[in-house]
Order: structure tokens, then sequence, then C-alpha cells
């Protein structure tokens, strides 16, 4: 087999940073390769490199593409070659239609007029080759974050691609679509479209990679071929940390104290179509020092449920009651969900958790300004000394506490979150995927923060999309569907076999809501 | 990478590196003495005599009143275009109040700042409850005001006013120390700052070296206190040399002291800034963001009755043509000031700088007998340029 491409030493240097110390890739035609590395590891700038959005000069080392020397001045020199990457962030117009957006800057056009007809053929067979089946005229803003992926990859065909980079394709896709996903991969590789996947999740590279290069602190670690050797997770997870992570999940006794907090029958509405019921009639309760899985399918209603609950900050019509230590409080706002003891850790950390533009200090006591200050008067020591302290007890990598939280590595922005809510005092801890988007080594500390809350008594709920996370964490773990909480496993019980059939019979059974204890 | 790329700068803290940094902070200031010294020499010394610097208070008072509520409304993420007509509106208010309707002086005031209070809070009702964008709240504010002055005034001149109403804008505070000429309260007031500024950033720093801050090097710190100081007590000096301290400027140094200590030193502002940087996140933190949203427009609405109260006691008549686009000199200080337009930053004294850099600009180029044409002219690359400064340097780090 030839080789359709190769980076051989490659080293790019920022102003007193080495991002890249003599990286080699090989890319064979017609495989699927994956690139596995820790966030900051150097993957993103390796592929700025290869698209040309860091241009030829700027860097050491040789691209070589189908046999030739390439030096991309550009991303549009390397588009020309039929190289092309979509990004983690889809780069689609929410309020043009597909069509409009597949051939967005590549318009099929007679002197500046669109040809709306070749268009619409057109965009209808790219579709049907991804197998989305969608109307050409539709609005990207009507379709979910997985079809906009589809419709990415069906804009990258339009451009005769060679190759195809995907980052992080499957990052913010449910279990259903990830797998349609891949299996569109294997199928355009069939078709003989050279790939290139950069993944956080193991399985899903196994699954669809014929090799696999590992990339460290900007250094290639291993290149394995998975016609010669068999890749197994254990072994990319130790060249990525560069150490045994032989318990990927941190042991922790089984602590279940007093009942903390106890909803029941919570029944929410959707804001805008007032006839669908998004939640209905879930019950669930947290003990302290318990930790409580949240598990279902993307879409299953998990963050409506928390959302809702904390400060009713989703849906309408919300009924149910909520109760802390045995008596009833009221969550009707945010201020007073958190004055009950409640703190809800978003999934959404850049939109929803920081306030990206200001600093780690102002950060953290957002959510608790009463604590560091006199009669509406913040002290400053007293905030600097607040949050140096949670920068040692989390170990916030940052020179220091007056950097941007925009500065910061999704793992240490998820610990300015977690100080953020630790520093407001809670009894229960909501955390809504926790681990999302950050690399092994920092889900690693954030898992054992989760035990050390457990130990200081706090309960916390965890929802998560990756099963083996909630299995190795959690004492126990509810199942959700359609808005539904469908049955309650305990750790012992739990597997992955077990939560998805639930799910699955959930479909011809009558919900089980409301699981007994 | 960039973490690593952060580090390493600051690792290196040496004065050219802190420099870069703050460039904007230093810039601001720097370009305002620049500005200042150009036109002293091109106008012959004629824009620091004391007359003339009297002269500059009065006529920027009102600019810089509504510049403070500017600058929050702009931090929590919107806009205000009504001002100009609000204030007019107040004037026009109160010049029926006084003139055609005979209510006393102490009665007017009060009464004109509850209207603009109320004004604020229809503004800020739509643009906080029912997500309006402000924009468009004010913008319908602003014909709706503008309208209203007309018909209040029925397209008159209003006026002359009561001495003791002027005296709002064109009083001075009577010399204490009996010295009269020099102005022994000016002097007084100038030493008194001069010490509390002093005084303040001596005590900031000790505080940043006790946490570990990132601290200015000790000569750009009494390098910018000496500049500061110098200039202040030299404008307090010219100012006894006149007739002391106008009244005005007293109203308008306690007002930006307050309002710069509520921007920087409480939750309430704090929250503020929080607001405007990630709304959904400050909503999250538990901070009423509506109820903020609310109050910023009210607070703005309070702060353009207070300004046009000021103006019509300065020109001693209320015209329907009074505050007419003086929104745009506002918003221009506070976007001169280095705020942001999607919010969430700028400092009051920015603000307050932004706006005597404009109005050094208006008062030398009117001394130097340049037209209104190329006034305008030089106002909006001015703006141009200082906003261009800012989106450099960000692009930059």
């Amino acid at each position: 087999m030839t080789s359709l491409l190769e980076m051989r030493a490659i080293t790019k240097e920022f102003p007193g940073v080495k991002a890249l110390d003599n990286v080699n890739l090989t890319v064979t035609e017609g495989e699927i390769h994956a690139i596995c590395g820790e966030n900051g590891a150097g993957k993103s700038t390796l592929m700025k490199v290869l698209s040309g959005v860091y241009p030829a000069g700027t860097y050491d080392g040789e691209i070589h593409y189908d046999g030739k020397l390439a030096q991309f001045a550009d991303i549009n020199d390397s588009e020309d070659l039929g190289i092309i990457i979509i990004h983690q962030e889809l780069a689609l117009v929410p309020l043009l239609s597909i069509a409009e957006n597949i051939f967005l800057g590549n318009e099929r056009a007679k002197n500046g007029v669109m040809d709306w007809r070749e268009t619409f053929r057109l965009t209808e067979d790219l579709l049907k080759r991804v197998g989305l089946a969608e109307n050409p005229g539709t609005l990207i803003d009507s379709l979910g974050v997985g079809k906009q992926q589809l419709v990415e990859i069906a804009k990258a065909l339009s451009k005769d691609v060679k190759l195809l980079i995907l980052d992080e394709p499957t990052a913010a896709l449910s279990e259903h679509d990830s797998q349609a996903l891949l299996d569109l991969m294997l199928e355009l590789k069939a078709k003989g479209v050279t790939q290139i996947i950069i993944s956080h999740k193991l399985n899903e590279v196994r699954r669809v990679a014929d090799s696999v290069t590992v990339i460290r602190d900007g250094s290639t670690v291993s290149s394995m071929n998975a016609h010669e050797e068999e890749i197994t997770e254990d072994r990319i997870v130790r060249d990525m940390v560069g150490r045994d992570m032989s318990d990927r999940y941190p042991p922790r006794p089984h602590r279940a104290g007093e009942m903390l907090m106890e909803v029941e029958d919570w029944n929410v509405w959707h804001p805008e179509h007032a006839d669908r019921q998004v939640i209905s009639n879930a019950s669930f309760n947290v003990r302290a020092g318990e930790v409580v899985g949240i598990a279902g399918l993307m879409g299953s209603g998990r963050t409506e449920l928390v959302m809702s609950i904390f400060g009713k900050s989703y849906g309408k019509n919300i009924s149910g009651s909520v109760k802390m230590h045995g008596a009833p409080v009221d969550v009707s706002t945010v201020g007073k969900s958190i004055d009950a003891g409640l703190a809800y850790v978003t999934e959404d950390r850049k939109s929803l958790g920081l306030v990206l533009e200001e600093t780690i200090q102002k950060n953290i006591t957002l959510a608790n300004l009463p604590g560091v200050s006199k009669s509406g008067v913040i002290s400053e020591g007293e905030e600097t000394r607040v949050s140096e302290e949670y920068r040692k007890a989390m170990n916030i990598r940052t020179p220091s506490v007056f950097q941007k939280v925009m500065n910061l590595s999704g793992g240490n922005q998820q610990k300015v979150v977690l100080s953020k809510w630790l520093f407001s005092g809670p009894e229960v801890l909501i955390l809504d995927e926790p681990t999302r988007g950050i690399d092994v080594g920092a889900k690693f500390e954030i898992y054992n923060i989760i035990n050390d809350l457990s130990e200081q008594g706090k309960g916390v709920v965890m929802i998560s999309s990756e099963m083996p996370e909630l299995l190795g964490m959690c004492d126990r773990v509810y199942v959700m569907n359609e808005g539904a909480l469908v049955g309650e496993l305990t750790a012992a019980e739990a597997s992955q076999e077990k939560i998805m059939s639930m799910i699955v019979t959930d479909v011809v059974d009558e919900p089980v809501s409301g699981a007994a204890e | 990478m960039d973490l690593a790329e952060k580090t390493n700068e600051s690792a290196g803290k040496s004065l050219g590196a802190y420099l870069a940094g703050h460039l904007r902070d230093y810039g601001l200031l720097v370009a305002l003495i620049a500005i200042m010294l150009f036109f002293q020499v091109v106008t012959d010394g004629t824009l620091l005599k004391p007359v003339n610097i009297t002269n500059l208070f009065l006529q920027n008072s009102y600019i810089i009143i509504m510049a403070l509520g500017m600058l929050i409304v702009i931090v929590a993420g919107h806009i205000d275009l009504s001002v100009g007509s609000v204030m007019g509106f107040v004037g026009a208010l109160a010049a029926v109040m006084m003139v055609n309707w005979g209510w006393p002086v102490w009665l007017t005031i009060p009464a004109c700042l509850v209207a603009g209070v109320l004004i604020g809070a229809w503004h800020g009702y739509w643009v906080a409850y029912w997500k309006i964008p402000a924009f468009i709240v004010t913008l319908a504010g602003m014909l709706v005001f503008r309208g209203l002055s007309l018909w209040l005034l029925e397209g008159q001149s209003v006026g002359p006013f009561e001495r003791s109403f002027q005296s709002l804008s064109t009083g001075f505070i009577p010399d204490i120390l009996g010295i009269n000429r020099p102005n022994g309260t000016a002097l007084l007031a100038g030493a008194l700052a001069v010490i509390g500024i002093v005084w303040m950033g001596l005590n900031q720093r000790a505080r940043n070296a006790k946490y570990g801050m990132d601290d200015e090097p000790t000569l750009f710190f009494v390098l910018r206190n000496v500049i500061v100081c110098g200039a202040l007590f030299y404008v307090m000096y010219k100012l006894s040399g006149f007739r002391g301290l106008p009244n005005v400027l007293v109203s308008m140094v306690v007002l930006t002291v307050v309002y710069a200590f509520i921007t920087e030193n409480t939750t309430l502002g704090r929250r503020i800034y929080a607001l405007g940087g990630n709304e959904n996140a400050a909503k999250l933190s538990g901070i009423k963001t509506e109820k903020l949203t609310f109050l910023a427009f009210v607070n703005m609405g309070m702060l353009a009755a207070l300004a046009g109260l000021i103006f019509a006691a300065r020109l001693n008549t209320a015209t329907p043509k009074a505050g007419f686009a003086v929104e745009l000199d506002v918003i221009a200080a506070v976007f001169i000031g280095g705020a942001s337009m999607s919010g969430g930053s700028g400092k009051i004294i920015g603000a307050v700088i932004g706006a005597f850099i404009m109005g050094v600009l208006n008062n030398g180029m009117s001394i130097m007998g340049i037209g209104i044409d190329y006034q305008q002219v030089i106002k909006g690359l001015v703006l141009l340029a200082a906003v261009f400064f800012d989106v450099y340097q960000k692009n930059k780090s």
C-alpha cells in the first residue's frame, strides 16, 4: 500500500513553547487513521499545520502529500488538493438551508446568479451519499447536531475530498448518532476516502481505525497498525498518559448516610411547546456520601430534569416536590436552590458555566459573593485567599488566579466550575457530564474530587453519556428514557447491557417511573 | 498551548512585558495628556487658562455624568440611545415646572430626578422583562422623548430660571479659608485629593504584594502617580486663580468616585460585569439578571435627568433642541474609554477619561477656530482609532 500523506519531523514552535517536537505521521491511502492524545498534546496544532492554517515556513519538517512535497500557504491550498477538515465546532450557518451551506463559498452559479436547480440536484445526491433523509431546503437551525455533522461531511464530499479529517466528530452526538456516523466513515472508506479521526472515545477508535498514532506532549509516542497487532484501549491510554492506568476509576468505599435530597413526582412541560411533556413523574433521591448516576441516551431528558429542579431553569408548568433532610424546600429560583443546598455543574461550561473573559478568581466567587464581602463590599484580599485555596485543593494548573479562564484547558476550566460550586457550600452537587471534552488525566482528577465530596458527606448526582464512567463511579444508577426514570440499579447489579436493555424494553413496557428504593 | 505561552510571559516580568499587558490603561491617560499638551501649544496656552479649564468642566459635565450610567448599561451588555432626548425632556420639564407652573426649585429638582427614574424604568422594563433589544427600545425612547420635549415646550424656549437653580451648574464653592484669590478651597481640595490618591495607591500596592498579585513595577507606580497628582494639582491651582471650584465639578467628582467604587468593589458591580460577560452563566450562578438589567436602565434614566437639569441650568433656558445627538458623544466616550460592545468589560475611570478626551478635542478645536465640519470628522476618526487599538491589542495577545 502506498502512503497518501507523510508528515516528517514536524516541529512547530510558538514564542517560548514547542507545541510540536519532531512529529511523524504516515497515513496510508484508503485507511482510517486515528490520532489520540490528551488535550493540549498537539493534535489540533498538527492538523493546523497539515491544512495550511499555519503556512509553510512557520514550521520545520516536511509534508509529502500524494507523492509530492506540499507547501500550503493557506487553507485554500490544502482544500484544492482534497484535504478537508471538519472541526469540532461545526461551521454551518444556522439560518441558511442545507443546500446553501453545502455550496457556501463554492456556489453553483452563472455570472453570480445562483443556479438553484443544479444546487438542489447536487445536494440531493450528496445527502443520499451520507444517508441523510432531509429536504435540501431545510434550514440547518432545525437539524440536530448529528444531522448537522452529516451535512458537514456532505459539504466535504462536494469538494472532491481525498483526505477527510474529523476532529472529535462524535463529541456532541448521542450513542445512536455516533454509531451512524462511524458506519458512514466505514462506508466512505470503502469508496476510497482516506480519513483521519481525532477522538477521545477509544472504543470508537478501536471500531473504525486501521491504524493509530498517539501523540503526547507534542511528540509521537507510538504508531500502531490494527492489521498487524491488536490495539487495546489500555495500550492507547498508557501511551497517552505515559503511565499505566490500571484503575481508571479510583475506588471509594460505599457510603450511604442519612437521606439528603428527595425529588418526588417531578413533571415538566416544554418551554415553547406547551403540550409536550418533557419529564413525567420522575422521583429520585440521594443520600449523604452517595454518588448517584443518571444514565440515558442523549435527549432522554437528563439535563432537562436537573435543570428544571435547579431554580426551575428549564421548562414550564413544573410540578412535584423537592425535600432536603425530609423537609420540603423552595427551589423556584436559582438563588433559593443554592440556599437550599443545591449546586448544578452544567454540561456546557463555556456558555453556561463560566464567564470566559473574567479571571479564575472572579469566576470562583461568582455563586457566593457574600462569602467574600461585608455589607455588599467585596474584600479583594479575602477573595484572592479563597480562590488560591481552591487553586491548590483542586490542582488548577495556572500561573495565578488572575489568569482569564479562557486561557485554561478544558480540564482546568472544569475544575474552576467545580470550585465555584464548592465555594457556594452545597450539600448536593448535580454534575452534568462532568468529564465531557476533557482528557484522561484530568478525568482522573475529577473522579478523585468526586470521591472527596463523597467522603465529606455530600450527595452527588452524576449525569454521563459514558456508561463505563457511571458504572465505575456510582453507588446507584437511575436509568432515564424519554423523560421518565425507567429503572434503578445498584452498583453491583448495574452493567451496560442491563442499562441498555432497560432503555430498550421501556419502549414496549409501561414506564416504571419512580423506581422503588 | 495558550496557557504555556502565558506562563512564559509572566515569568519574564520585565518592565516591557508589564507595559505590553497594560498598554490600554496607560495609553488612555497618555493620549489625554498628549492631546492636552498639543492644544496647549497650538492655542498659545489658551487651553489651560483658568477660565478655559473652568469652561471645560462646565461644558462637559453632563456628558461625563451620563457616561457613568452609560458605562454600566454597556457593561451589562446593552446600549441606551435615548439619553440625549431624555436629557432634553427633563430640562424642558424643569423649565415648565418652574417658569409655567411656578414650582419652587427645591421641589422641581427631586421631581425631575423621579421623572428620570421612571423613564429609565420604562426602558428597563421592556429590555429586562420582555427581552426586547435595548437598541430598539431606546431608539423608540429617543423619538418619544424628543417629541414630548417639543410638546412640553410648545416649540419655544422657556426660561430664564432663578439664581438658585442656575447655581446647580454655574455656581462655585465659596472659599472656606477666606483667601479668595487664590481660592483656598480649591487648593485644599487639590491637596487632599493628592494625599488620598497616593494613600489609596500605596494601600492597594501593599495588599497586592501580600496576595502576590500581578503588580505594576515601582517605576511605573511612581511615574503614574507623579503625573496624575501633578496634573491634578496643576488644574486645581489654575482653578483657584479664577473663581475656585465649580459646583458641577464637585458633583461630578463625587459621582465618579461613588460609581467607580460600586462597579469595582461591590457585589452589585461584580454581578453587572458577570451579567454582561455571560448572562446565562450569571443566571445559573443565582444572579438576578433581569433585575440588574432593569436597575442599570433606571440608574441611566436618573443620571440623564441630572444631566438635563445641569444642562438647562447652564444655558439658563430650555430649548427643544437641547441634548440633540448628545447620546452619540456619551456612547463614544464610553467606547474610547475601553468598554467592549459585547459587554462585560470597561471601567468608570476609562469612560470619564474618554469623555475628557472628547471634551478637550471639542474645546481645543473650537479655540483654534476649526469648523464644525472638520471637528466631526476628527472626533469620528479618534473613536475609530481608539476601538481599533483595543481590537488590535486583543488579537495580538
